[in-house]
């Protein structure tokens, strides 16, 4: 694809601009970044990937309690390991980015919160979820008790068809409603 | 070509491979469609999600093509098809160049081919839908190579019909559609990128088709210009970014504080563009043009400090009070000129003066107002709040972008408490033990702040007339106190008084949020309590000031005419020079203009004094010794009770506000001070940042910005009217000054424009401005203002009504759907009744049931007829069901809604045409009438 050169090409930056969210800019200081990320004996390979150890070392990542969820729902590697090339990254920016639609966003965000990527918020991934915004510490953690009572509350207000998962759908009906959620679905580099 | 073909469909695979879908999808129905779609994959065995998804997308895209194309697919499926191919292949055979094209063309043969075949399967409803798929694309390829061969020289733009010509026109146009769309869809990169390149290619072969004769020499260029329109813009836009300032500061902010500290500077930024482009008006149409072409300092008297201020005006302390050369020039009012033309030019002053005074205002209520729209616009309408409290705080509470361990702490700290807050107050809602307390607290609570809202209100009042006092007074014995008494008794009050009010909240128990609007609601009443009373204060001695001058303007025109009447009888004669005085000696008015704009001057200066100070002691100093000292101190400082500084979001926002309200109102009177405002607010930007960077903490309770984003919004539209107010008030009633000023001489400030409509605008002007002030046009027009108002205030309630009935609506569709998937035999009684009514269930194509939950009554509409076709096998078994019947009569499993996520294409697909009803429905009812 020809973005192994340290300079990204003419015509791909103008269709990379078409296909996604970013500006010119965005997607140079992209290219620059993800550049760096990649190990020297990398840099040859037609279509290189970062593991996503490395990408998980950037300090935009870095304290995101979703970043390995978030590593894996863009990554095309066929090893499901997480590791992206530049376009994954470039798709990850691009849904993370201010102007990136609602749609676009909920659509990943669904994808990133359903952790056993069974299509479905079902009540094992509301708790991964849980956890993974309480933190790790165990002062913050919640209960079992409470973890039930929050999650039959969830599924009460946002499963519409009640069949005891959260679908698609009625993830983005909820969302759609928040006034917080674009503002704050937000990557920057 | 095949193995390309091969190559492209698996690399397609690979992309959508990843995509969720449906492994819950009903196995018979995948494999289906895996064997179904085995033949086109070649060797290669997809999973059946995958190809499955593939397939859907595909559909989705084909949506629009189907539109155009389902009149002609209703009767003659064969028939119809037949002309397609001859049309398409006639097409090809027209520009029978390119290998590009080819490709293209064949991408587009096989999908078509594949809605044939689906819709042949739909129709015989066999196994046969297979082997007659894969002759019928043989056959199809050796007709078009047989027409692109025979047609290809004869071939000619000309050669196409008018339908040929408008159905080629609308592809182009979905394609082009396509392509401005291509980044809404959450595919993988590559697979956009794909098909991004194939419908360039496309658009570029058959852009050039269209158009013939005379016509096509401006299509193109019209193409052209699009083209070179769309990179232009794109380039614009990049370049508009490339020009936002502070972008990398404002991440940096958001990484460490996240999104709610951010805002604050975001909005700081926005206020600066704002001011900016007020100061280019107001700098370039009445500073500039006054400096270049008015007359020079010293020249008349009230561009001339008076003798008797003269030998101390370069004094610091006076200049600091704005006075001597301060006061007399271009920073204030008074020292512009009443000529009605300068220069050469023929600036015309005094008209531009008064048009951006108000301009300025028209300008930011503009501007306010769109941004409020905008910000209406996204991030939903937060309408029903309660409905989704935990879904709220479960999907949305993460603020990605945090990029600080830090925060990420104090994050998960909150969300944590929110999620034991919500959980408590849900289990035990509202218990009350002692009602009557806390309302007997609450309304003390209120009582108290009124209490000192009406006490700092008397404070202004009577240091604003103390200071009229100490005006009279001789100015070297007033202290350095005095003279600023004002302005540091308001700021002062502004510091004392929020602290004291969230002091005084305490009291009331309220919820944090609740408490927080409150708090942002008193300290608002606080200032504008203040302001206004200022604003009181200031007209009394406005008013003071008009009868002094008053009696200065008799006693300069009494002394004029005895000079006149002195010199004529002396020199006996009627040519007289006028009166040969230094320009500082002349006698002249107070000038309660100039005094108005030094007063707001002043206000804003002392307020960038206390607001840097505070920031200085309360979080540097602050820091600074709770950094140091806590190696030998008694207690942990960092933790205990001095801790560090937060960054307080509302009390800057709203100190912004303000601030920009009091540039508004002293704007007109102190052109100047616009650029003291840009110059405050570019240094507050990296002041304010770099204090918050280094000394402060982030919030213990993290809260979101964008939802009182508009609320901020709100406040400051409010702020702008109140400060317009004043500004139109004394514009309209209160004489200008006789000697200073551009309106000097003038009855009123607006005359300047009366005077311009009749002398320099052609008559007719004038009389059509005429009949627009004419009460008996101005009334209707309000009248019509009004009803307009009510007009859409009723539709408005309308659209609201139809929203509840639309949702009520899907919560139905959604109950019944549930029914039918638990096999329930009575839903709803009313549905029933109205089933055994229908005659004939086929009527309707039923697949439409399963389309993605209905978000539109469209659907709502389409989701019935399953069911119809569903009952008789029920009414005919009775309580059983028959699922053999069941399946193949339509109802496909409702599970099939579930899993696929059709939502993010939902409302495109939507949008561009019917969902894809007859013949996707045929196509999936069919499969299991196979085995």
């Amino acid at each position: 694809m020809g973005t192994t050169a340290s300079q990204l090409r003419k015509d791909l930056l103008s269709e990379y601009q078409e296909l996604t969210f970013l500006t010119k800019q965005e997607i140079i200081l992209a290219h620059k970044r993800f550049s760096e990320l990649l190990s020297k004996e990398d840099r040859n390979v037609p279509t290189p990937r970062v593991p996503m150890e490395k990408v998980l070392s950037l300090p935009e990542l870095k304290s995101n309690p979703f970043r390995k969820r978030i590593c894996h729902v863009f990554s095309t590697s066929d090893m499901k390991d997480g590791s992206l090339t530049f376009e994954d990254f470039l798709d990850l920016l691009s849904a993370f980015s201010d102007p990136a639609t609602l749609e676009i966003k909920s659509h990943y965000a669904f994808r990133i919160f359903d952790f056993d990527d069974d299509g479905t918020l079902d009540g094992g991934d509301l708790e991964k979820l849980v956890n993974c915004l309480t933190g790790e510490t165990d002062d913050t953690r919640l209960t079992t008790e409470e973890m039930r009572q929050l999650i039959s509350n969830i599924l009460e207000e946002s499963d519409i068809d009640k069949d005891g998962t959260v679908n698609l759908s009625e993830f983005q009906h909820v969302i759609s409603r928040s006034p917080d959620f674009v503002s704050s679905f937000k990557i920057v580099l | 070509m095949p193995s390309q073909k091969k190559n492209d469909i698996a690399i397609r695979m690979e992309d959508v491979g990843i995509e969720i879908d449906g492994e819950l999808d009903s196995g018979s129905e995948g494999k289906n469609r895996k064997a179904k779609a085995s033949p086109r994959a070649g060797g290669r065995n997809g999973k059946p999600a995958t190809t499955e998804d593939e397939e859907e997308e595909e559909d989705q895209d084909e949506a629009p093509r189907k539109r155009a194309r389902k009149k002609k697919a209703s009767a003659q499926d064969s028939e119809e098809e037949e002309e397609e191919d001859d049309r398409s292949a006639k097409r090809k055979g027209t520009k029978a160049a390119g290998r590009k094209k080819k490709a293209v063309k064949e991408e587009e043969e096989e999908e078509e081919e594949e809605k044939r075949g689906k819709k042949k399967k739909g129709g015989k409803g066999d196994a046969k839908g297979k082997g007659g798929k894969e002759k019928g694309s043989g056959k199809d390829k050796k007709k078009e190579n047989g027409n692109s061969s025979s047609s290809g020289e004869s071939g000619d733009e000309d050669s196409l019909s008018e339908g040929e010509m408008a159905s080629l026109k609308e592809e182009v146009e979905e394609k082009k559609k396509l392509i401005a769309t291509l980044r809404n869809k959450p595919w993988r990169m590559k697979r956009r990128l794909k098909l991004l390149k194939e419908c360039q290619a496309f658009v570029e072969e058959f852009e050039g088709a269209l158009g013939k004769g005379k016509g096509r020499k401006l299509y193109a260029y019209k193409v052209m210009m699009a083209k070179k329109m769309i990179k232009f813009n794109r380039d614009f836009d990049n370049f508009k970014t490339a020009c936002i300032p502070w972008e990398r500061k404002i991440k940096e902010v958001e990484s460490h504080f996240g999104s709610s500290v951010a805002s604050y500077f975001i909005f700081l930024r926005w206020m600066y563009g704002l001011n900016l482009v007020l100061f280019a008006f107001m700098f370039g149409l009445v500073v500039l043009p006054e400096v270049m072409m008015g007359l020079p300092y010293g020249s008349i008297p009230r561009k001339t400090v008076p003798r008797a201020e003269q030998d101390r005006a370069m004094d610091i302390s006076v200049l600091l009070d704005f006075g001597g050369y301060c006061k007399y020039s271009i920073l204030f009012y008074g020292f512009y000129n009443d000529e009605r033309t300068i220069g050469v030019l023929q600036f015309r002053l005094p008209l531009s003066y008064l048009l951006v005074g108000v301009g300025i205002f028209g300008y930011s209520l503009m501007v306010v107002i769109r941004t409020m729209a905008r910000n209406s616009d996204e991030g939903g309408d937060g309408g029903d709040d309660g409905q989704f409290t935990f879904a709220f705080k479960m999907f949305t509470s993460w603020d990605y972008l945090i990029g600080n361990p830090e925060t990420a702490d104090n994050k998960y700290a909150s969300i944590t408490t929110s999620f034991k807050e919500s959980i408590v107050d849900e289990q035990e809602n509202q218990k009350d033990e002692n009602i009557h307390l806390r309302r007997f607290l609450r309304v003390l609570a209120n009582f108290l702040i009124l209490c000192s809202l009406g006490g700092s209100g008397f404070l202004i009042y009577f240091v604003v007339k103390r200071s009229q006092e100490f005006a009279n007074l001789d100015q070297d014995e007033l202290s350095w106190f005095e003279k600023n008494e004002v302005e540091f008794v308001m700021s002062l009050l502004g510091l004392v008084c929020p602290p004291l009010f969230e002091t005084i909240a305490e009291l009331e128990e309220y919820h944090p949020r609740i408490a927080l609007k409150w708090q942002l609601g008193r300290i608002f009443a606080l200032f504008l309590g203040n302001l206004y009373t200022f604003l009181f204060a200031l007209f009394d001695e406005v008013n003071a000031k008009l009868e002094k001058e008053k009696s200065i303007r008799n006693a300069t025109i009494w002394g004029l005419n005895e000079y006149y009447s002195n010199y004529s009888s002396y020199h006996n004669t009627t040519d007289i020079p006028p009166p040969d005085i230094h320009p500082a000696d002349v006698i002249r008015g107070p000038c309660w203009e100039t005094a108005v704009g030094i007063e707001f001057v002043k206000l804003t200066v002392s307020d960038i004094q206390v607001t840097y100070m505070t920031i200085l002691i309360g979080d540097f100093l602050r820091a600074m010794i709770v950094r140091f000292l806590n190696y030998c101190w008694c207690w942990d400082l960092e933790a205990g009770f001095p801790s560090y500084g937060e960054f307080d979001i509302s009390g800057n926002v709203l100190g912004l506000i303000f601030n920009q309200g009091m540039i508004w109102m002293g704007a007109f009177y102190a052109p100047g001070l616009v650029g003291l405002n840009v110059l405050r607010l570019l240094t507050s930007m990296y002041y304010q940042c770099w204090a918050v960077m280094s000394c402060n903490v982030p919030h213990e309770r993290v809260f979101k910005a964008s939802k009182s984003n508009n609320f901020y919004m709100g406040l400051l539209l409010l702020v702008l009217f109140l400060s317009l107010l004043p500004v139109v008030y004394t514009i309209m009633t209160l004489p200008p000054s006789f000697d200073c000023g551009p309106f000097s001489g003038r009855e009123q400030m607006y005359n300047v424009v009366m005077e311009t409509i009749e002398n320099d605008l052609p008559a007719f002007i004038g009389n059509i401005f005429t009949y627009a002030t004419n009460p008996g046009l101005i009334l209707p027009a309000v009248l019509l203002m009004v009803l307009a108002i009510y007009y859409l205030n009723a539709t408005s309630k309308n659209y609201q009504n139809a929203n509840l009935e639309l949702k009520k609506k899907m919560q139905m569709a959604r109950d019944e759907e549930k029914n039918r998937r638990n096999n329930k035999e009575n839903t709803n009684q009313v549905m029933q009744d109205l089933e055994d009514l229908l005659p004939n269930r086929s009527l309707l194509p039923p697949a439409a049931a399963e389309e993605k939950p209905p978000l539109e009554i469209v659907r709502e509409k389409g989701s019935k007829p399953p069911k119809v076709a569903k009952r008789p096998g029920a009414a005919a078994n009775g309580k059983g069901v028959n699922i053999q019947k069941d399946v193949s009569l339509a109802a496909p499993n409702p599970k099939a809604a579930v899993t696929h996520p059709p939502g993010p294409r939902g409302p495109s697909g939507n949008a561009r045409g019917p969902p894809p009803g007859p013949a996707r429905g045929r196509g999936r009812g069919t499969p299991p009438s196979r085995r």
